[in-house]
């Protein structure tokens, strides 16, 4: 939709330079006060109730930045001048960094989600809160076959990059709008960072507003999908532990590009946590792993908070206006047609 | 009447109303069986939630055929019998409609039968035209209200206690949030609309509008404008049925509301849940195949 390009520039751009690639700290709010004291309302069949519009964005980076050092939790004034300089980062209303970078800014502020440029309340300098250093763990070597996947898909990339993308399929996923922000672990990114939960008895269900897609949660304890059925999103089961909802999602497809940092899906596993830390908080925890990706398992936390009832979910029409697709495509072969001449 | 007679009963009745409407002269089957929706026991009480509501929740699907046409159809070929046989065949199927046909304005009936000639066409461009030829269906767009519900694919009812109720589909991963109670306008157009709810009795009814024109009612080219108005009831009729109802009004293509009803099922399978259907790599190469670069000569 009208989004696209901006997600595919700016996405990637958030992604690589804020999200993915640095990063982060501390051991995290998880175990503060607010967690222990605070008791979930329950629905009337018993369960915490996490229901409500929540949104995840913030401008504390998936990795700790290197400027900061090591430290995890930043002083009151630290915080605010990390989180001066990350808003100044992203801001899409600078003028500065030449003609290309303005033109790329066209797509201003107006458009994105001012929630994105505040850090999280905790003052971390990372999502990442395990290990404590606030990065990934190293990533293992690839194994030939997927390092040939992979290559084939960073040609692909590299001639999009270069406004040359040969067909759709050099497009990444989310920019052909088969999957986005739906795919767990939920990251952060430019807008549309709203999440519904509702419950009912025996399920959660969690409905991201970029894709319009529904995670619907069985808690009976049923078993997974076999392992021969396998989707975008995964196949997921819930469980209470306590007052946390815990799920765990196996079943992902293979294609390369879509799972976080190119993981493997047939070792890949994704553990989510949700603990409502008070009426408007929800500290939402990841943990994935596979070893043949990276050397160990880390974990992310993530605070949701509670959207204003009247700003209601919309609903988020990604492919059905997708212009983009062909707007990239027929500029390409312009570009081609006059290279010719 | 026992549940095993239900489903038999329920098609030789709507097969009455069909003769009924269609043979207004031959009335010995329209005497001998109602015709309007009192097939199912008229006393049957939902289960109910916490607050007192009937429990909707559950995997629910039709079987009608009115994905191919609401009105009465033959059996047909697919589009390319030539490339894939009677693979992607359409079935016969008697109409859903109450009164059996849609009240169109003579004009607009013209444009539901160029629709159905060009169902396949698709024309992606990048001006105001990028909607215009073609079914939605087979460019995978979100269907509508209430063409979503008569897909033939199943879609799941999230029911809690609180006021939004979440329909799921299995097409294309489409969602819509039912609002219980809620009075607003629809603060932008929406491919699956804006729903608000409300309990009459058993039966949630739901308001629709706000949906996007371009969406059709199925494959035959059966379509509406932005002025599409549907009030959808659904009824809970046994343990394992619902009745769904729907009325659509839209003054600029029909000359009245007209109705359509048939039953849902509930999906019975162990562990059934709803899968996906991405269905976007699946008609990529149609719309935007065209644009690939060419092969150096």
């Amino acid at each position: 939709m009208r989004h696209s390009l901006l997600f595919t520039v700016v996405g990637l751009a958030l992604a690589a330079v804020v999200g993915l690639v640095m990063p982060t700290a501390g051991q995290g709010s998880k175990t503060g006060p607010a967690a222990k004291k605070y008791t979930a309302p329950k629905t009337p069949w018993g369960d915490p109730d996490l229901q409500g519009v929540w949104n995840d964005a913030t401008s504390t980076p998936l990795e700790r930045p290197a400027n900061v050092g090591e430290k995890g939790v930043l002083s009151d004034e630290e915080a605010e001048e990390f989180q001066a300089s990350l808003a100044n980062e992203l801001s899409r209303d600078r003028r500065d960094g030449g003609n290309a970078a303005d033109v790329n800014r066209a797509y201003n502020e107006h458009w994105m989600d001012a929630r994105r440029l505040k850090i999280t309340a905790d003052k971390r300098t990372s999502l990442i809160v395990d290990p404590v250093d606030g990065r990934i763990p190293v990533l293992a070597n690839l194994s030939p076959e997927r390092q040939k996947v992979r290559a084939v898909r960073a040609e692909g990339a590299k001639r999009f990059a270069a406004g040359l993308p040969d067909d759709y399929t050099d497009m990444s996923w989310p920019v052909r709008c088969v999957v986005r922000t739906d795919v767990p672990p939920y990251l952060p990114t430019i807008y549309n960072n709203n999440f519904q939960i509702f419950q009912s008895p025996g399920y959660v269900t969690i409905a991201p507003e970029m894709i319009h897609s529904a995670r619907i949660i069985p808690m009976d304890g049923r078993p997974h999908l076999h392992k021969s059925l396998r989707q975008w999103l995964g196949d997921t089961r819930g469980r209470w532990d306590g007052s946390t909802l815990v799920i765990e999602t196996t079943n992902f497809r293979a294609d390369e590009g879509v799972l976080f940092q190119n993981a493997n899906p047939a070792t890949y596993k994704i553990t989510e946590r949700f603990t409502r830390v008070a009426a408007d908080s929800i500290n939402y925890e990841f943990t994935v792993e596979d070893p043949a990706t990276w050397s160990r398992p880390w974990t992310a936390l993530i605070p949701w908070n509670k959207v204003d009832p009247d700003e209601q979910m919309f609903e988020y029409a990604c492919h059905e206006d997708n212009f983009d697709i062909v707007h990239f495509l027929t500029g390409a072969r312009l570009r081609e047609k006059k290279a010719e001449r | 009447m026992s549940l095993r007679r239900t489903i038999p009963f329920l098609c030789v009745a709507a097969a009455g109303v069909v003769a009924l409407v269609s043979f207004a002269s031959s009335s010995l089957i329209g005497q001998a069986r109602a015709p309007t929706g009192t097939q199912f026991p008229a006393a049957y009480r939902a289960p109910r939630l916490a607050d007192g509501r009937p429990d909707l929740n559950g995997v629910w699907q039709a079987f009608v055929t009115a994905n191919w046409n609401l009105e009465d159809h033959d059996a047909q070929p697919g589009p390319h019998p030539e490339l894939t046989g009677a693979y992607g065949a359409g079935p016969g199927g008697q109409s859903v409609i109450e009164g059996n046909e849609i009240p169109y304005r003579p004009e607009a009936l013209a444009k539901r039968n160029a629709n159905f000639q060009n169902r396949l066409k698709v024309d992606v461009s990048n001006d105001k035209t990028w909607h215009a030829l073609g079914d939605p269906e087979a460019k995978c767009y979100m269907p509508g209200v209430p063409r979503a519900t008569y897909m033939p694919f199943p879609f799941q009812i999230v029911q809690g206690t609180s006021q939004y109720v979440l329909f799921a589909y299995e097409f294309t991963s489409a969602t819509r949030i039912v609002r219980m109670n809620w009075q607003q306008e629809a603060p932008t157009d929406a491919w699956m609309g804006w729903s608000r709810g409300r309990w009459e009795g058993d039966t949630l009814v739901v308001d629709v509008t706000g949906q996007r024109e371009e969406t059709w009612f199925d494959r035959a080219g059966n379509y509406h404008s932005d002025a599409l108005h549907v009030v959808e009831r659904y009824t809970p009729a046994s343990p394992y049925h619902m009745l769904y109802e729907a009325t659509i009004e839209d003054p600029k293509v029909f000359t009245r509301p007209w109705k359509i009803r048939f039953p849902l099922y509930r999906r019975m399978e162990t562990n059934v849940q709803l899968l996906e259907f991405k269905c976007v790599p699946f008609t990529e190469e149609l719309l935007f195949g065209k644009f690939r670069k060419q092969a150096a000569r």
